[in-house]
């Protein structure tokens, strides 16, 4: 499923005092099975952005009560946002948005908030439940056993534990669990390591890697963290102040340092280690991944490949 | 999640914003005597004076005072054909059927009745355009001042209550988010019997529930960190002052309670 965005805008409390401009004609394509990256500071419009892709946010074309606007005299008439997400038209009021979010997962920003039934298994099967209808007993245990196990925790020692037993990096992983039970095609996700230490970023970051391809054809993370980005995206997309400004490969966009530091964004370690070694004349060329640069530093000594 | 504005408050700046909140109260207080203290038509037009004074200078538009009045439009429809219907009055009435009778009284009556009712609720719905949730609290609490002689907590009830209102935009934020997570998740608030719609609320209320409890223990702690004890010797970061706007308002206030009773000691009553 590709995602196809076009002229993307949205006002939170339109018509009031407290009128916010959140998105400002945006434009996106994200490809089939790409590992995309979305960054920005805090109200650049990147939650907003993925809030529209499984419906949360409607466009106003599939709303009730839609009218068209009228083209004004001497002006045309403004250009209607359309999106698209598959074959979904998310831009018509016909679209089964019930059927869009069983293909489009989305975690959100700490889902540890989401957990809510009483035992593990219960609360993984929730979103199952409600998308299958109608499936057996087995067939949903077996689901939920393969998802649990997939995000790394033990199903047999979690299954019948409360969700609050859990330590912090235990529930994230529950809380996962409970989105890509129903095999998402695009897997959406907002910040998933934020507020974790360094070794249960690693470990959920692993873990997407582990989803993309074998379970969710494409993952798209919402992020801050540059050196996550540089690590694991295939193609990265900069917001700022509800517009995007650059859709690119990392190693593009990292070169651009000056551009995003004007825009308060930082580049990953390994790109400042690559300016460095530029600054005493030598000139690296890797991928800005951890091992990459390893490799090529190495390479460059004449050393070991 | 911003959808929810909370409250009514209108953020502009006007002099009405800046008079001081425990003077908006005695003032909204006073107001509410000189309308019952009326008794004619034109003691009214005294108070409606006043009332379009307050909307002039508050820089609130127009549309969105009458919008509080719709609010309690049906209570004040109810009352007007109430008393359009049995309202007895002299001489012969207008029409007649059973015991519903329409008299020249009654029809004078009620649409003082409903002059009265509109400029109530429009000048309280001014007291709350204009005055955050917070600076309301801190008014009460000055005016509640005296009860703290008979040992009544005055400061704790304006503590919770000034909390509650703070907690408000935070919970309802917390509410959204938890409500897309679990509409992501394919849960359907919307279709299904009653029963139905109420089982779907769990999987926010749980989540919400214990977030709230989080959020108290961790607000009760920092509180204690930073050594709250209480109101003992409590200073305030925002002192009420009374300043020349709000001897203006007091002025406005008195001019219009002496002119009301003057009018209905003049002029007498509606009929």
């Amino acid at each position: 499923m590709n995602i196809v965005a076009e002229h993307l805008s949205y006002v939170y409390n339109q018509g009031t005092p407290f009128a916010e401009k959140a998105l400002d004609d945006v434009s996106l394509t994200i490809g089939e099975g790409e590992f995309f990256g979305i960054i920005g500071h805090t109200g650049s419009g990147k939650s907003t952005f993925v809030k529209h892709l499984n419906g949360l946010i409607r466009l106003p074309s599939s709303l009730k009560h839609f009218k068209k606007p009228k083209a004004k005299k001497g002006r045309p008439a403004p250009v209607l946002p359309s999106l698209k997400v598959g074959g979904f038209d998310l831009a018509d009021r016909k679209t089964d948005f019930y059927a869009l979010r069983k293909r489009v997962g989305m975690v959100f920003q700490y889902p540890e908030a989401q957990l809510f039934a009483e035992t593990v298994s219960e609360d993984v099967a929730f979103g199952l439940k409600n998308f299958e209808k109608g499936m057996k007993e087995e067939e949903i245990e077996a689901a939920v056993k393969d998802a649990i196990e997939v995000v790394g925790l033990d199903y047999e020692a979690v299954k019948d534990k409360s969700p609050f037993d859990l330590s912090g990096g235990q529930k994230r992983r529950a809380a996962i669990a409970g989105v890509i039970v129903t095999k998402p095609e695009i897997l959406i996700l907002d910040e998933p390591a934020a507020g974790l230490d360094p070794l249960g970023k690693r470990e959920i970051m692993d873990l997407l890697h582990r989803l993309h391809g074998a379970w969710c054809k494409t993952v798209i993370i919402v992020s801050h963290d540059m050196d996550e980005i540089a690590e694991n995206c295939t193609h990265v997309a900069v917001f700022a102040e509800g517009r995007l400004v650059y859709a690119l490969p990392p190693k593009e966009l990292f070169a651009k340092a000056d551009e995003l530091k004007e825009l308060g964004l930082d580049v990953p370690l390994t790109s400042k280690l690559c300016h460095l070694l530029h600054e005493k004349g030598i000139d690296i060329d890797c991928d800005l991944t951890v091992d990459g640069f390893v490799r090529a530093v190495l390479w460059k000594r004449g050393g070991a490949r | 999640m911003k959808e929810v504005s909370f409250g009514q408050y209108y953020p502009v700046s006007s002099f009405v914003h800046k008079v001081d909140p425990r003077l908006k109260i005695l003032f909204l207080i006073g107001y509410i005597t000189a309308i019952f203290l009326a008794k004619n038509f034109y003691g009214l037009a005294a108070c409606a004076f006043v009332l379009i004074l307050v909307v002039a200078f508050s820089r609130v538009p127009v549309l969105k005072v009458l919008r509080a009045v719709r609010g309690v439009m049906i209570l004040i429809l109810f009352t007007a054909v109430l008393n359009i219907f049995f309202y007895r009055g002299e001489g012969d009435p207008y029409f007649q059927w059973k015991i519903f009778a329409v008299y020249r009284e009654g029809l004078l009556f009620s649409a003082f009745l409903v002059c009265r009712l509109i400029l109530l609720v429009t000048l309280s719905s001014m007291l709350t355009y204009t005055t955050t949730p917070v600076s309301l609290t801190d008014g009460l609490e000055s005016l509640l001042t005296p009860l703290k002689w008979v040992r009544f907590p005055v400061h704790a009830l304006a503590l919770i209550m000034s909390l509650a209102l703070r907690m408000i935009p935070i919970l309802s934020d917390e509410t959204d988010r938890i409500k897309s997570a679990q509409m992501a998740r394919g849960a359907n608030f919307e279709s299904g019997n009653p029963v139905k719609k109420i089982k779907a609320m769990i999987p926010i209320l749980i989540p919400l529930l214990i977030s709230a409890f989080r959020r108290a223990d961790e607000l009760g702690e920092a509180m204690e960190a930073r050594c709250y004890m209480g109101d003992k010797k409590r200073t305030k970061y925002k002192k009420l002052r009374f300043t020349w706007r709000d001897l203006l308002a007091f002025l406005l206030l008195a001019a219009l309670i002496t002119g009301v009773v003057l009018l209905r000691i003049c002029l007498g009553g509606v009929i």
